[in-house]
């Protein structure tokens, strides 16, 4: 049978080859793709009280963001997202780094075991591990002051989960703890393919192993630092089952801990008094949509071409 | 240098790196431990001792009891299960025939076709929530199954068709050429061929899908909070919700809720990571 390039032409299989593609497609199209373009449309929509729904052009997107209410809290659950993101960025992949370049060097023993037990806490549902820490943090059983008594940091212990001041800084940290083992991983999976002779070479020069990580190695791993980037910032601006776990809809102390997820799911469905709406609901979602796509294309077109060429 | 500095250096430098590496897994780990352990003590042992682990005074399984008397946690495991097991053969079945037509058959628009079902890889289903639940209520479908069972599907598949498309990629040649030479049909290339030939990939994808199935707070809160619908996750955040101030209780569902998963973990930890480092040969 003649071939043509790497595949077979489909005009010999025609009925296959749509079978094949369409039941992914569909329910892709259905369930995924529509609901998104669906829910941008929405947010171009207005259900006055007892009437029916009428277009108001970019009326939703106005209230959101410019009436004094909404765009405070808005920006408040915008800003309180900034931060949640930047102490990933700060304290989760770093560590994730260091360990993937510890749990890469030569010769190292149990590494498969310690590899494993370092990425349960992120196979732990989200809701889980918001009550763990919620239990060891709380002041009623002690365990958390504890613990820093083993350290003799004892006198910095506080009810740390509700004060304004420390509630998102915490919850954020609980999340670290959490999701350490997606960089871990992915970094780790980067350096085991960096060639041996690369490493040897520069050992055999006298570079401690510090060194080459530092200066051999990153270099090397760059686009999967990036690449751990992106996904931090698209999973923590979709973020929602930890805080909702430990602080409910309303993100308390005092919306300190509002991020956009919660505020998506109040607008949508209403809490305490207010009645949810369908529309703003759909406006919030939508510019979460922009959120993340703007981070998506500065990563495809400002990071990753710069970084290609540094691939292997 | 003499040899033997050189071996002294490098115990101390072994000894800084399982020092630094077992600080972390403690880290990790404990928190869990810590759960798990006080979910078999008695109240007074909780708050007595609670980093003791349980002994004959402290032992008691009474939060264990309360948990499965007071809500309906086999039936939440019941649903959880059902979810993600329909799920990740759907999941798989439909991803290894779009990844199988993607990369065995030209035809026009392959790669926007591919590009397409990518962007679900990128894009969180949940900001489509408003219209999923509109569409879900047009379909007769809230409060059921069904409906987490097409959104999970929707969730999983471009994920799914991504890793599988390359491993078909690697599939040998000469395989579909001496097949189709003896006159064997697409449909029986696939299903008697290639799919037997896909199972190394489907441990990966199936632990893929799984997890952020299994552990999702928020659809199940959307599409179907009703009562005997629920998922382990969201039964345990209702439960907690109910029974905040007893403490058997709260952790005796948590550590019921987080067995499980580690259990599967463990036994399939192997295949995750090949699949994380896919590609590494080493």
């Amino acid at each position: 049978m003649a071939h043509s390039g790497p595949m077979t032409d489909w005009r010999k299989a025609k009925l296959p080859v749509i079978a094949f593609l369409a039941p992914a497609t569909i329910i892709y199209t259905l369930f995924m793709i529509y609901p998104l373009l669906d829910s941008i449309r929405l947010s171009f929509y207005a259900t006055p009280s007892g009437g029916e729904a009428a277009f108001v052009g970019l009326d939703n997107y106005r209230t959101i963001l410019a009436d004094p209410d909404w765009s405070a809290t808005f920006w408040n659950s915008f800003w309180n997202n900034m931060k949640f993101f930047a102490v990933h960025m700060l304290i989760q992949n770093p560590i994730g780094i260091a360990l993937a370049g510890i749990l890469s060097l030569p010769q190292l023993r149990f590494r498969n075991t310690y590899r494993t037990m370092m990425i349960m806490p992120t196979m732990l549902s989200v809701v889980i591990v918001g009550f763990i820490w919620q239990l060891i943090l709380s002041p009623v059983w002690g365990v958390g002051a504890d613990l820093l008594d083993i350290v003799g940091l004892k006198s910095l212990f506080g009810p740390w989960l509700g004060k304004e001041g420390s509630a998102l800084i915490t919850l954020s940290f609980i999340s670290v703890w959490q999701w350490v083992g997606i960089p871990l991983m992915l970094i780790y999976a980067a350096l085991l393919a960096i060639p041996d002779d690369l490493v040897d070479a520069a050992i055999v020069d006298g570079a401690t192993h510090f060194e080459v990580f530092i200066h051999i190695k990153l270099p090397l791993v760059l686009p999967t630092v990036a690449m751990v980037s992106i996904l931090t910032f698209v999973g923590n601006f979709n973020a929602f089952d930890l805080i909702y776990a430990v602080k409910g809809a309303l993100a308390g102390p005092n919306f300190s801990t509002d991020i956009m997820g919660t505020l998506f799911y109040r607008t949508f469905f209403g809490y305490q008094l207010q009645l949810g709406d369908p529309h703003l609901g759909a406006t919030v979602a939508s510019l979460m949509f922009l959120i993340i796509l703007a981070g998506v294309l500065f990563y495809l077109f400002a990071i990753q071409r710069r970084l290609a060429r540094y691939q292997l | 240098m003499s040899f033997a500095n050189i071996r002294r250096e490098d115990a101390s430098r072994a000894v800084i790196v399982h020092a630094i590496l077992l600080t972390y897994t403690l880290v990790a780990l404990y928190p869990i431990f810590l759960v798990v352990i006080n979910a078999f003590k008695t109240r007074k042992g909780i708050f007595r001792d609670p980093m003791g682990l349980p002994n004959a005074e402290t032992f008691s399984l009474e939060g264990f009891t309360k948990v499965l008397a007071k809500s309906n946690f086999e039936l939440f495991f019941y649903n959880s299960f059902t979810v993600t097991i329909v799920t990740i053969v759907i999941v798989l079945l439909l991803a290894a025939m779009t990844a199988w037509a993607l990369s065995e058959y030209k035809f026009p628009g392959n790669t926007a076709l591919a590009l397409y079902l990518a962007i679900g890889i990128m894009v969180p289903i949940r900001l489509g929530s408003v219209s999923i639940l509109n569409l879900i209520v047009d379909m007769g479908l809230v409060n059921t199954l069904t409906a987490l069972v097409l959104v999970y599907v929707a969730q999983g598949l471009p994920l799914a068709i991504f890793i599988l498309t390359e491993f078909m990629h690697q599939i040998p040649k000469d395989l579909k050429e001496a097949a189709r030479c003896d006159g064997v049909g697409e449909f029986k290339i696939f299903f008697a061929i290639i799919l037997p030939l896909i199972r190394p990939a489907v441990a990966t994808v199936a632990v893929f899908t799984m997890i952020p199935i299994w552990n999702d707070l928020w659809f199940p809160l959307i599409l179907a909070p009703g009562d005997g619908k629920q998922t382990i996750t969201l039964g345990v955040q209702q439960f907690i919700g109910q029974y905040v101030t007893d403490w058997n209780a709260v952790l005796a569902s948590l550590s019921l809720a987080i067995i499980p998963i580690l259990i599967l973990y463990l036994i399939f930890s192997r295949q995750l990571i090949r699949g994380l480092t896919s590609g590494a040969v080493k």
